[in-house]
């Protein structure tokens, strides 16, 4: 350990952050994609009429019986495929993790949705709101305070999820500090700073998550 | 979309027998990982539960290490940075003599990250019994290992069966990460039967269809088991 070696780290700093900014634009994007596709599966689940429903329900179900590695490979296969031509590794990374968190996040919606009291949904209609204003005013904005913190921890996972972009090869955080360490021959320092980054961003995480549970509590 | 289909590829050898292979690889290594995420996870969760200040700081400080690190990295700190900072001796035994190098790390990386979520399911377990039956125990004049062994436990795990068995499909979906450091389990098998015959089609169907019946095979078996072992007078936690 003696010959543990800061300099490599701090020479290759610019390029690290730049794997850095992928890694929070993957997460950010994919959070953004996901709550939608998420909100809309949710809806279709708890919305009574029995196709829909089931669809959603499979799809959820389907979603969550795989591995994340597995969607990846799919959607690099699938998506250039589809289009019929060559897409960057970026563009079918992102729809894979929209696609398999929003399965994540429909169900953590669902209970969110769930815990909101019914009397809320029968006031709105009494105002003669329809079924967009009862979900869009009243249910929803009270269903994602109560799952602040739900939604948040699953942040967490998919921050450290993105990583598996690396059986792609998309540059993100590890991809950036694996292709330091190999080129320099420099593995303990830079998979042990990797390590320490994502610590300290989830630690932050899940202080924060901690905070927000103690303000609903009361 | 321009795409020539040929199902027949998967039962035509080599590539039905990489399946077979790599399934088995997937199922040696989730099986052994879970051995040792729930005997130290429910050690762990153990600890976080007694009166001792040291042992609930320890369980503590070991969830939240391994909880915030990605597995992807642990695996490879496990492959590339832990055989490095050991002494000379230990080091060159993981690095040449140790069996199955790959599959071997794979296992350790995967049961050391999943005993921490497996902790903090045996804990939540053992908090939802409440006080009162801990109280009961000491009044009964057992021992703190004695409570834990014919009171708490037997309880504490049958509240957390629902969480656990998807703790374990976890486990079973995170072995898939073993293909980083060079397992071939079933789901780098199928990605090598894709680079050989171009049927990415095919291939990953077949993986997507062995994974899913295994997820619900294994549901419905444990919702049977759940629905037996159900805790008379409590609302079991996920039940129906």
């Amino acid at each position: 350990m003696s010959d543990f070696d800061f300099s490599v780290i701090l020479d290759n700093l610019p390029f690290l952050i730049e794997g850095l900014g992928m890694t929070f634009l993957l997460t950010l994007l994919a959070i953004a994609g996901g709550l939608a596709i998420g909100t809309l599966l949710a809806l279709a689940r708890l919305s009574g009429f029995a196709p829909l429903a089931m669809v959603a329900a499979a799809y959820t179900n389907f979603f969550r019986s795989l591995p994340l590695i597995l969607v990846i490979f799919w959607f690099y296969f699938l998506v250039p495929l589809i289009l019929g031509r060559p897409v960057g590794g970026f563009y079918s990374v992102l729809v894979a993790f929209i696609l398999f968190e929003a399965a994540y996040y429909s169900e953590i919606i669902r209970a969110g949705i769930s815990s909101v009291r019914s009397g809320q949904v029968a006031a709105a209609r009494a105002l003669g709101m329809n079924y967009w204003q009862t979900m869009g005013d009243v249910v929803l904005p009270q269903a994602f305070r109560a799952m602040t913190p739900v939604l948040l921890t699953q942040a967490i996972i998919l921050f450290q999820d993105t990583s598996l972009v690396y059986v792609v090869g998309l540059k993100d955080f590890l991809v950036s500090a694996e292709l330091v360490a190999n080129r320099d021959q420099r593995l303990v320092e830079m998979f042990t700073f990797a390590a320490a980054v994502y610590l300290v961003f989830c630690l932050l995480g899940s202080y924060a998550v901690r905070r927000l549970q103690q303000r609903f509590a009361t | 979309m321009n795409y020539n289909w040929d199902w027949s590829i998967l039962v035509s050898e080599p590539y039905m027998g990489w399946l077979l292979q790599g399934f088995g690889w997937t199922i040696a290594v989730s099986s052994a990982a879970w051995l040792i995420a729930f005997t130290l996870g429910s050690t762990l969760g153990i600890m976080r539960t007694t009166e001792s200040r040291l042992l609930r700081w320890i369980g503590t400080g070991y969830v939240e290490l391994f909880r915030n690190v990605p597995l992807l990295v642990q695996f490879f700190l496990w492959f590339f940075v832990f055989p490095e900072i050991l002494p000379d001796d230990a080091s060159r035994w993981v690095k040449r003599e140790m069996p199955l190098p790959a599959f071997t790390t794979a296992v350790v990386a995967l049961g050391l990250y999943t005993a921490s979520r497996v902790c903090e399911q045996v804990r939540s377990g053992i908090e939802a019994i409440g006080p009162g039956q801990r109280a009961a125990g000491k009044a009964m004049g057992f021992s703190e290992p004695q409570i834990y062994r014919y009171v708490l436990l037997p309880v504490g795990y049958r509240i957390i069966i629902p969480p656990l068995t998807s703790e374990f499909l976890t486990v079973f979906k995170n072995s898939s990460l073993a293909l980083t450091i060079g397992v071939i389990e079933l789901t780098a098998a199928t990605r090598q039967i894709e680079e050989y015959t171009f049927q990415g089609f095919e291939a990953f169907t077949a993986a997507t269809v062995i994974y899913s019946v295994i997820t619900f095979a294994v549901m419905g078996a444990m919702r049977v088991v759940e629905r037996r072992t159900r805790v008379p007078g409590t609302v079991a936690l996920g039940a129906k």
